[in-house]
């Protein structure tokens, strides 16, 4: 008999709102691990015709079986191996080499180590040196090495849409310049935010050249509005650096740092830093997120307060009042927040941040300047400069001034600008006014694009100087002050590309190759500011060897605030309410296809919204009570368009019913509706870039009026994930405290099963209890594990849910994208999986009582994978033995044995087996797994991972590939294998090292360490408290253990 | 026979000139030899010299590429050696007759240039000498032992042939058994025949006529018949099925005629010289053009030919028109299969020879092995695990032997789980 502990039984988790309510169409789902009723004949969204064998199937099968016995007749083909004529000295074929690099698309940034075989760069990894980024990576990084081999990218350059030489395009550009130049004419080279030193230095050297020559940064998400702040009122025209890390208690206005704001991939190393939690530590950070959006960074919040942006100034100062009427400063005088719920929030959040001054952190998204001038303010009250935040340590992630990005728009139309040349942006897209620089562009004498593809702006431009791909390139990177990372290239030029800085050298007729000019630069700026290192060349060689070289700054402690409290207040009190009841639209960022510029990208379409669980589409998010007003019910990927109409713009957007979305307010994501992306990123919902609001000289992320939505009659589907792969109304899944529960009681939250024996059996066991543990009498004879025991340990309270992960599994392990159509049919492949729960006090059966339900949920994040269960149910209902266990612990997956009966994914309970319902590789059907669908594209796979066939089940193998590769290593130097030395792909990729890998027979190794493992035989004992097995009760004995969420909260929601 | 008697000749008769030679020469330059250091840390830079640079071409006690260095020394003075190892062609150039000779005898091979110093080619000569005087006793003791495996391979094969006669005899025998029971029915019948007065079941038994249709169309010969095909059918079938993609055997021509006979066997060039990732990683390595070209680059022409060789050229031809040398691969593992060759040679220290068969007797290589998986899985039962002096092992060698079930086998520590190799 199995008694579960009442404790905890009140409190519900949910992925979707349909689980809440026992929606009839949830609840048949949940019951089976396939979908059955689904067509498999055809993946057509056409395919409702009846499926089942009719004659022709028995005739196709025929056909085969023949085709198949004469192949057998045949001889194998002839397969050649081709050896190089001179084969490179570092280069052996099937070991990989490493490259230390840098990525960085604009101003996102991560130093990375570039993983190459054969000469392919197939995997992207964070550079464990780096102080800037931090050693992890995020989504975007980790499928930036698909972009490289997309078949979109241009061949060659291009003359008025023709293919052409690189001479002709440079005699052309050449001679265009020198006319305009003699001419006193404006040339003008628009660019995202630059982070390389030696690339500002191409671009100055060209413009000596040229005189007139202008460099017009913007950013497709701004953040002029924090550079303007810090130049008001500091004089210092750039963004500080931020440490979460040094911080107890973090305060956030609408600033998702955990997922896109600025450098999101250290921003959440540091501040998982702040969330660890162990038998030494016992005291962790509050974060108060305060947003409309229910944002990555709001998820994560211990108190996250939904509140209308057009609050959002409001709110600010009212923690600025709190603050100054506590520290004797002046006072701001706006309207007061007539809302007594969050005025205590804002009071609690003004007390915890008082408590602990210096120790706190406020930040804000907001690009309005005089909000990020009271949170300069707030700061400077709290002591956060010098400790939580250095101005010294100059971030330049973000250098698009907006006014004068406007400036050269209206310029551009009104034809006073001669040349433009387009350095690696697309503006027409990514800029609010991009439908004006559309039709500017043909007003110029000259217009070039160095972009890689033919984007939105390529196509329309004269000339393509198409650049290589970041993997391609050789390039520096200054992120911060002091802190510089080097670019190489992984690979030779795929195509009849050049490096955009060797055409601008060219085009200024400079004599020079821009690597020269790198090493130029870096012997004159760097090599002087140290002195361990006396030859160039050596210095050289090791940075390039590191990817990096940082120079230390001493924080600034000392900064002056001069700043117009009364002008503030009285601008501030100008643009933001308190009252507004118009519907109010957000427009935020996704974690996956971010600012669109890799649209076209299918690892990054197809990676569920760490938050909404969508792919493959842009929606409309609502509140529930929107949804209930007005009689929208979304249910198992089935919705409604709503008509968005923004200003003279009206469209139909599918809508998705958003838990936590705040009242009154609509979310809308950018990077969608790409229309030159390429054929996976075309059409791919609306774009939001042309409804960014202009407030005074910027572009804000919502718009307070002038937006009506209504809803229609006309069905839509998101393809939606959160409710694929059920535990099947299995309870104990998730488990969580508070931290005051915690430092009572270290299981706090924790639910431990038993089983209830009779007296005689309990002694026979040697237990004086008759309540034993699942494990206790178990029909299982365990195994044997000689040397290793592969193990993971994931920290719930360090996962941010970012989804790096997630993308890191897929290249890591050629896992097919299945496209949209498949994710709505419940076949999507990914092999690691974020189940994001959302909890309430209680269950709802009534709309109202969903409602309240959804206001505000709590979330939580669990990265799920196979469990590689020691008493693994899918290993007994094989009938083939394709999965059996290793003597390493692993679940081992054997693909050629596999004959498809799927008895072992209906048999696991924790539904991470994959099925392949289609050949995905060589087939025309599925055209968005492009890894898989071209030669090109092929390149990325990874060769030491089979590419499944057709009707063979998969799984995460704990990357295999990598521990087999780790041991020979260590047997070849006649050494034990080192801990830290295989790591799975998830734990490497993981920016707060929630995931840690490793061999709990080693007690050395941090795994072992982390659940302070006692091995006992066959009995294992973990002696951390936080660390639980989900459905322990199952007695699977899994070999990842999870660790209980802990909040930082006074209660939970329940 | 009379071309091994002839070269059986031409041996004897160079193996006498060879030692004459010595005999004299040992006379002529002994003192001079004594020039030569003796001092171990010189002759271990020699021997790292000498495998780096000469042991390509030359063996101490064998004839290669070049002749047999033993007791080099003592054919020539140091002096000459000297000159002679550093720039070969200006010695023979110079018309030196011995220098000439050498060279014709040679196949006009050129020996290349070398940039040694003196104390390189001191050491270099110092580790030759020091070689020379050692006992071939290494070679002899593995002489012995390739010998007796020999034997031991007969005497198996003479006993399964030995089961093979016996087999056939016992079925002799029983078939004369089975002749002289029917003669005897047969004279027994007519016996009965001839008497008169048989009683009814007697009468029956002489008047039986064997009736074969009957007997065919009789149901259970019937089934038997249909079962029999049908067993042989399918035993035909499935034996076919499991031959699809077992290409043992398999020996395709390349696009170079190349022998590795002549250069495994003949020259006995190291397999590591060419195939350069066997020691540390997946991929054995087919060898890339510019290692052929670090000894073609010198031998050009094959045999007594004066031209130079046509298949040789065919890399030269490679390499000008920056074309790669498209071989054919032999051995095809199905990519569901992962296999590593480091693990194999490098950990295990596995001869190349256990999977690929006598390669360096192999005209044209061809697939020695089925590379099935039993045969895998077979080799990982029986083998044991090298473990000696390596450090990774000595948990799984101490766990092993405290069940003390005899030497630890692939199989013993995981080698036949699917994930060691499926993935």
């Amino acid at each position: 008999m199995l008694f579960y502990s009442m404790k905890n039984t009140e409190k519900q988790y949910w992925k979707g709102t349909e689980q809440l309510t026992n929606d009839p169409d949830f609840v048949k789902f949940n019951e089976g691990e396939f979908p059955e009723y689904l067509p498999v004949n055809s993946n057509s969204s056409s395919s409702s015709e009846k499926s089942g064998s009719s004659r022709r199937d028995f005739l196709k099968l025929m056909g085969f079986s023949l085709s198949a016995a004469s192949l057998a007749a045949c001889e194998a083909p002839v397969r050649k191996a081709i050896p190089y004529l001179h084969k490179p000295v570092d280069l052996d074929v099937g070991i990989p080499n490493y490259y230390a690099s840098t990525y960085s698309n604009g101003g996102n940034y991560c130093s990375i180590v570039v993983k190459t075989r054969d000469g392919r760069p197939i995997k992207i990894e964070g550079n464990k040196l780096s102080k800037v980024s931090g050693g992890g990576t995020t989504a975007q990084v980790e499928a930036s090495v698909l972009s490289l081999y997309d078949t979109q990218r241009l061949r060659g350059a291009q003359v008025e849409g023709k293919t052409a030489d690189w001479a002709q395009v440079d005699d052309l550009v050449k001679q265009q310049l020198q006319s305009i130049s003699a001419a006193g004419g404006k040339i003008a080279i628009v660019s995202k935010s630059i982070l390389s030193p030696s690339t500002k230095e191409v671009l100055k050297q060209f413009a000596e050249v040229y005189s007139g020559t202008q460099v017009i940064t913007y950013d497709p998400v701004s953040a002029y509005g924090i550079v303007k702040a810090n130049q008001d009122v500091f004089g210092v025209k750039a963004l500080p650096s931020y440490y979460f890390n040094k911080a107890d208690v973090i305060v956030s206005f609408s600033c998702d740092f955990l997922g896109t704001w600025i450098n999101p991939v250290k921003f959440s190393a540091d501040f998982a830093k702040t969330r660890k939690l162990g038998p030494s530590k016992k005291q962790m950070s509050r974060l108060y997120q305060f947003e409309a959006n229910l944002s990555l960074t709001g998820a994560n919040a211990d108190y996250r307060i939904p509140v209308r942006p057009s609050k959002e100034g409001i709110l600010v100062v009212a923690l600025y009042n709190e603050l100054a009427t506590s520290l004797g400063a002046p006072t701001l005088q706006v309207s007061k927040i007539n809302d007594e719920a969050l005025q205590g929030y804002v009071s609690a959040a003004a007390k915890d941040l008082l408590k602990s001054r210096g120790k706190s952190l406020v930040v804000s998204g907001s690009n309005d300047s005089d909000v990020q001038i009271v949170i300069n303010a707030i700061n400077y009250l709290l002591d956060s400069y010098g400790n939580t935040i250095d101005l010294g340590a100059e971030a330049y992630f973000r250098q698009g001034d907006d006014a004068e990005m406007e400036t050269f728009i209206s310029e551009l139309n009104t034809g006073k600008i001669d040349a433009v040349i387009f350095y690696n942006c697309n503006p027409v897209y990514d800029h609010p006014m991009g439908a004006i620089i559309a039709s500017g562009i043909e007003k110029a004498k000259l217009s070039v694009s160095t972009s890689e593809c033919k984007d939105e702006t390529a196509s329309l431009v004269t000339l393509i100087a198409p650049d290589h791909n970041y993997l391609e390139s050789w390039s520096d990177s200054m992120p911060v002050k002091g802190h510089f990372s080097m670019a190489q290239p992984a690979i030779s030029p795929l195509f009849k590309t050049r490096q955009a800085q060797n055409s601008f050298l060219t085009w200024a007729g400079i004599e020079k190759e821009y690597y020269e000019l790198i090493q130029e630069y870096w012997k004159e700026n760097l090599f002087n500011t140290q002195n361990e290192i006396s030859d160039f060349q050596f210095f050289w060689d090791k940075c390039l060897h590191d990817g990096i070289y940082e120079v230390d700054n001493t924080a600034v402690t000392e900064v002056n605030l001069t700043w117009n409290p009364t002008s503030i207040a009285s601008s501030i009190s100008a643009k933001y309410t308190t009252d507004n009841s118009a519907t109010e639209l957000v427009i935020y960022e996704k974690v996956g296809v971010g600012d669109g510029s890799q649209a076209n990208n299918p690892w990054l379409q197809e990676l569920p919204d760490p938050i909404s669980k969508a792919c493959w589409d842009n929606y409309v998010t609502v509140s529930q009570r929107w949804a209930n007003e007005n009689g929208l019910k979304m249910f198992e990927s089935n919705t409604y368009k709503v008509r968005l109409k923004i200003g003279d713009t009206e469209m139909l957007v599918p809508a998705l019913v958003q838990p936590g979305q705040a009242e009154g307010t609509i979310g809308l994501a950018l990077g969608y509706g790409r229309t030159d992306a390429g054929k996976v990123g075309n059409g791919v919902g609306v774009s939001a870039y042309p409804f960014l609001k202009k407030q005074a000289d910027q572009r804000v992320l919502f718009l307070t009026g002038g937006v009506s939505i209504e809803p229609t009659r006309e069905s839509a589907k998101i393809a939606q994930t959160q409710t694929h792969h059920t535990f099947m109304n299995r309870g104990y899944v998730i488990q969580e405290s508070v931290l005051g529960e915690y430092q009572k009681d270290p299981m706090a939250g924790r639910y431990t099963p038993y089983i209830e024996t009779s007296p005689a059996l309990a002694k026979k066991l040697g237990s004086e209890s008759t309540k034993l543990p699942p494990g206790a009498i178990s029909m299982w004879k365990g195994h044997e594990y000689p040397n290793h025991h592969w193990a993971m340990a994931i920290d719930l309270n360090s996962c941010t849910g970012c989804g790096a992960c997630v993308v890191s599994c897929q290249a890591e392990n050629n896992v097919p994208v299945v496209g949209r159509q498949e994710v709505l049919n419940r076949r999507e492949m990914h092999w690691l999986r974020i189940d994001r729960y959302y909890s309430s006090a209680s269950s709802a059966s009534t709309l109202k009582e969903l409602e309240v339900a959804a206001e505000n949920p709590e979330v939580i994040f669990q990265p799920m994978l196979c469990q590689q269960c020691n008493n693994a149910p899918c290993e007994t209902v094989c009938p083939v033995a394709a999965t059996t266990h290793s003597t390493e612990g692993l679940n081992q997956m054997t693909y050629n044995r596999c004959i498809g009966t799927r008895y072992c994914a209906n048999n696991c309970p924790y539904k991470v087996r994959r099925f392949n319902w289609f050949k995905y590789h060589d087939n025309e059907k599925f055209p968005d797994n492009s890894s898989m669908n071209s030669d090109l594209g092929k390149m990325v796979l990874n060769p030491d991972v089979t590419v499944r066939s057709r009707g063979v089940m998969e799984k995460c193998t704990f990357c295999v590939q990598r521990i087999q590769l780790g041991k020979l290593e260590a047997r070849k130097d006649k050494r034990p294998v080192r801990d830290g030395e295989i790591k799975t792909a998830c734990a490497s990729a993981c920016p707060t090292e929630a995931i840690v890998f490793g061999d709990i027979k080693d007690p050395e190794s941090q795994v072992a360490q982390l659940l302070r493992f006692e091995d006992k035989g066959d009995y294992q004992q973990v002696k951390e408290e936080r660390a639980y097995h989900v459905l322990e009760y199952l007695n699977v004995k899994p070999n990842v253990w999870y660790f209980t969420k802990i909040r930082n909260k006074a209660e939970l929601n329940a | 026979m009379s071309t091994t008697a002839m070269i059986t000749k031409g041996f004897y008769s160079t193996a006498y000139f060879i030692v004459l030679s010595l005999l004299f020469s040992a006379s002529v330059y002994g003192q001079d030899a004594s020039s030569i250091p003796t001092d171990e840390g010189i002759i271990s830079q020699g021997r790292t010299l000498y495998n780096n640079n000469c042991a390509v071409c030359h063996a101490i006690e064998r004839q290669l590429v070049g002749p047999a260095l033993k007791n080099v020394h003592e054919r020539q003075s140091v002096e000459w050696l000297k000159a002679f190892i550093i720039n070969s062609q200006r010695v023979i150039q110079s018309g030196d007759q011995y220098a000439v000779n050498l060279y014709n005898q040679y196949n006009r091979t050129e020996m290349p240039a070398f940039d040694f110093s003196d104390d390189e080619v001191m050491s270099i000569l110092a580790y030759i000498k020091d070689e020379s005087a050692k006992e071939p006793v290494q070679a002899a003791a593995s002489d012995t032992g390739d010998g007796s495996q020999a034997q031991a391979q007969t005497g198996t094969a003479i006993s399964s042939g030995y089961i093979t006669v016996i087999l056939m005899a016992l079925l002799i025998v029983l078939v004369l058994i089975l002749i002289v029971l029917a003669v005897l029915i047969s004279v027994l019948t007519k016996y009965i025949k001839q008497k008169t007065d048989l009683d009814e079941a007697d009468e029956e038994l002489v008047s039986q006529k064997v009736d074969f249709g009957k007997l065919v169309r009789s149901p259970g010969f019937v089934w038997f018949a249909s079962f029999i095909f049908t067993a042989i059918v399918l035993k035909a079938v499935i034996d076919g099925l499991f031959s699809i993609g077992i290409q043992e055997g398999y020996a395709p021509a390349q696009p170079i005629a190349f022998s590795h006979k002549l250069h495994a066997g003949q020259y006995e060039i190291e397999c590591q010289y060419c195939h350069t990732g066997v020691l540390k990683g997946k991929s054995a390595n087919i060898p890339s053009a510019n290692i052929c070209m670090n000894c073609h680059s010198a031998i050009v022409k094959v045999g007594d030919s004066d031209q130079p060789s046509a298949e040789i050229q065919k890399i030269y031809d490679a390499i000008e028109n920056n074309k790669p040398i498209e071989w054919i691969r032999v051995h095809n593992l199905p990519d569901l299969s992962y296999f590593n060759h480091a693990q194999h040679v490098a950990v295990g220290e596995i001869e190349c020879q256990t999977c690929h068969g006598p390669i360096e007797e192999m005209e044209i290589v061809k697939q020695h092995s089925n590379l099935t998986m039993g045969w895998c899985i077979d080799c990982h039962r029986q083998t044991d695990v090298n473990s000696m002096g390596n450090a990774y092992y000595d948990k799984l060698v101490e766990l092993h032997e405290s069940k003390g079930k005899g030497p630890m086998k692939v199989a013993d520590i995981g080698g036949l789980e699917c994930a060691k190799c499926h993935y």
